[in-house]
């Protein structure tokens, strides 16, 4: 789109330098623009991911002038905190859990809502996608799976006789993990479903007519070698979408099952985070613990893009 | 692509099994009917008055509706804590001042990056893009000591500033911006002597009204959720969903009013998308992701 900055690298005399400069003056609009959001921006997202990455080698703590202290945080993190160990171990098994899966589901959903009639498309996207912008609803789970006997799901299951006395679902460290896992993958058909939904709609039809011409015989073949490969880019942001969103995990638990939950069952990344950076105002070490979680995020999209690549090969 | 979707329903329909299409449609019934079901019974349950609500099992439906669980959520309150209406105003207050200003910078920033080619435009949508990767959780520490040094502790603008520079709205209509706004008649009218901002104005603008939208559902969705604050500790400056987790900790006793105040959380949001759905969908068409 922007052809011209780049077509010609000799411009008259003047150096390539001395060209930048000519178009920043030509286009400094541009920067007036995007001022008021880079700012604040910086201000509260891009500083603090960086800053964190210098503050982990310190000992700050918001009262004394930080020492440099090396990778000491680090190592005692690995080696001496047993409860961090806890945090990445639950941080995982539900990002794994919720993330692969919340994205399987946002497909296939939005695949089956694509054959359905477009009056019926509007409604179904709906009731899909209602537990994810119902915003803070999961605390509704509170009393579905309260600990009286006539709440919902303890008083059916004690109708039914399969249990003696009501379960406290979010006390019982049996309970905690499945549990959010589950209200975690029911408000999940969120952006990237939506993302997957206008992906799907937008495809050319003729693409699947030329398909069948070749020899595609079931919605299976056609979905492999012409649907995902022409969804690339919506399977891309989804993605990112589903990883952000499987990682932003401690608030149902914290609501639901308390901060600490039982046992620490349930116990995350980010409520490690919080314990060390905002109530023992631990600055150095809490900064650590920030950037492993950047670094497993990271991984983690960089892992997907390339399972992406081979898509439809 | 209103057009597309005609052709498909009239032309021949490709590679369909019927039992394939039985198996879609089973799947989505039960799976929709599991989704569907909790919204529902908080409905129902915020209506059963409290006889209702102590029977056992609990029923599906409702017998003598009534709205006394709404009366009792502002009685309640009253006694106790804060008016319920002062979290309800804290509520609307912070969405409504985030999201304005969220979607007028994002337009803004937006507008900028897609069509004014100065040096730089590349790495600061690479940025924003980034930044999608990672939660919010990664930077919140140091977040947390540049918000108490600006001095906004207690103060709803450290929630509702932060909210102004998130990024998905900005990326959303970039992206939007990049295949509906032709950069021709934006050139045009350069030509005509009109300035940049007035281009913004009057050309761009009406051509992307339905990722205005797109942006002003996802930053009201995220406001209106916003809970428990580190930032915020005074009573009265909380939010309605930390009302509600608070409500809901109380017990048995007020069961039907914490239904009623998870209608009032979950009612909001809804409306809004139902009203603006065929626009996100629009707009979520160009969201892809290119390398």
């Amino acid at each position: 789109m922007f052809k011209k900055t780049k077509e010609v690298t000799k411009h008259g005399n003047m150096t390539k330098g001395q060209w930048t400069w000519h178009l920043m003056k030509q286009y400094k609009v541009g920067y007036f623009m995007i001022a008021p959001f880079m700012v604040l921006f910086f201000l509260f997202t891009v500083i603090p991911v960086v800053a964190s990455i210098f503050v982990s080698l310190t000992d700050y703590n918001m009262l004394q002038w930080p020492n440099w202290v090396g990778l000491d945080n680090y190592i005692t993190l690995f080696l001496d905190d047993d409860l961090f160990i806890t945090a990445v171990k639950n941080t995982l098994i539900f990002a794994v859990a919720v993330g692969p899966s919340s994205y399987l589901l946002s497909f296939c959903v939005a695949w089956f809502i694509n054959e359905l009639s477009p009056s019926m498309r509007a409604f179904v996207t709906l009731v899909f996608y209602a537990p994810s912008i119902a915003g803070g609803a999961y605390t509704i789970f509170g009393f579905i799976f309260g600990s009286e006997p006539n709440a919902l799901v303890n008083g059916w299951l004690l109708k039914l006789g399969w249990i003696d006395s009501p379960i406290l679902f979010f006390k019982d460290p049996k309970y905690i993990m499945p549990l959010c896992i589950i209200i975690a993958l029911w408000m999940s058909l969120n952006t990237a479903f939506l993302s997957f939904i206008a992906g799907l709609q937008g495809l050319d039809r003729s693409q699947f007519e030329a398909g069948a011409v070749d020899g595609i015989t079931n919605r299976w073949q056609e979905l492999w070698y012409i649907t995902l490969p022409n969804m690339k880019s919506q399977l891309m942001f989804g993605a990112v979408m589903a990883i952000t969103g499987s990682f932003g995990f401690g608030a149902i638990v914290t609501t639901l099952a308390g901060n600490p939950p039982t046992d620490y069952v349930g116990y995350t990344i980010a409520h490690h985070l919080e314990d060390y950076g905002n109530t023992r105002m631990e600055v150095g070490y809490s900064s650590a613990i920030s950037f492993v979680l950047f670094l497993i995020m990271i991984g983690a999209n960089m892992l997907v893009q390339k399972m992406l690549s081979k898509v439809g090969e | 692509m209103r057009n597309k979707l005609r052709t498909r329903r009239h032309s021949v329909v490709l590679n369909r099994s019927a039992g394939g299409d039985a198996w879609i449609s089973f799947f989505l019934i039960i799976l929709g009917v599991i989704m569907f079901l909790p919204l529902y019974y908080t409905v129902i349950q915020s209506f059963k008055p409290l006889d209702e609500l102590f029977y056992f099992p609990p029923k599906f439906y409702v017998i003598n509706p009534t709205w006394d669980n709404y009366a009792d959520l502002f009685k309640l309150m009253s006694e106790s804590w804060v008016p319920f209406s002062r979290y309800i105003f804290n509520t609307v207050f912070i969405t409504a001042a985030g999201t304005f200003g969220n979607l007028v910078l994002s337009c803004l920033c937006a507008y900028a990056l897609s069509k004014i080619p100065f040096p730089g435009h590349g790495f600061f949508f690479q940025l924003v893009q980034k930044s999608l990767m990672i939660s919010a959780t990664v930077g919140s520490v140091i977040t947390f000591i540049i918000i108490s040094k600006i001095g906004w502790m207690d103060n709803l603008l450290a929630i509702i500033v932060p909210a102004w520079a998130s990024t998905l709205g900005l990326y959303l209509m970039k992206q939007f911006m990049d295949t509906n706004v032709n950069t021709s008649v934006l050139e045009s009218a350069r030509l005509d002597g009109a300035s940049e901002f007035r281009t913004f104005l009057t050309i761009a603008m009406p051509m992307v009204k339905p990722a205005w939208l797109t942006v002003i559902i996802y930053s009201f969705q995220g406001l209106w959720a916003s809970g428990a604050s580190l930032f915020i500790h005074s009573e009265e400056l909380k939010t309605l969903n930390y009302a509600m987790t608070q409500i809901l900790t109380a017990g048995i006793a007020r069961s039907g009013a914490s239904a009623a105040s998870g209608v009032i959380m979950m009612a909001v949001p809804i409306i809004v998308f139902i009203i603006s759905q065929s626009k996100i969908i629009e707009t979520m068409g160009s969201s892809g992701m290119k390398d």
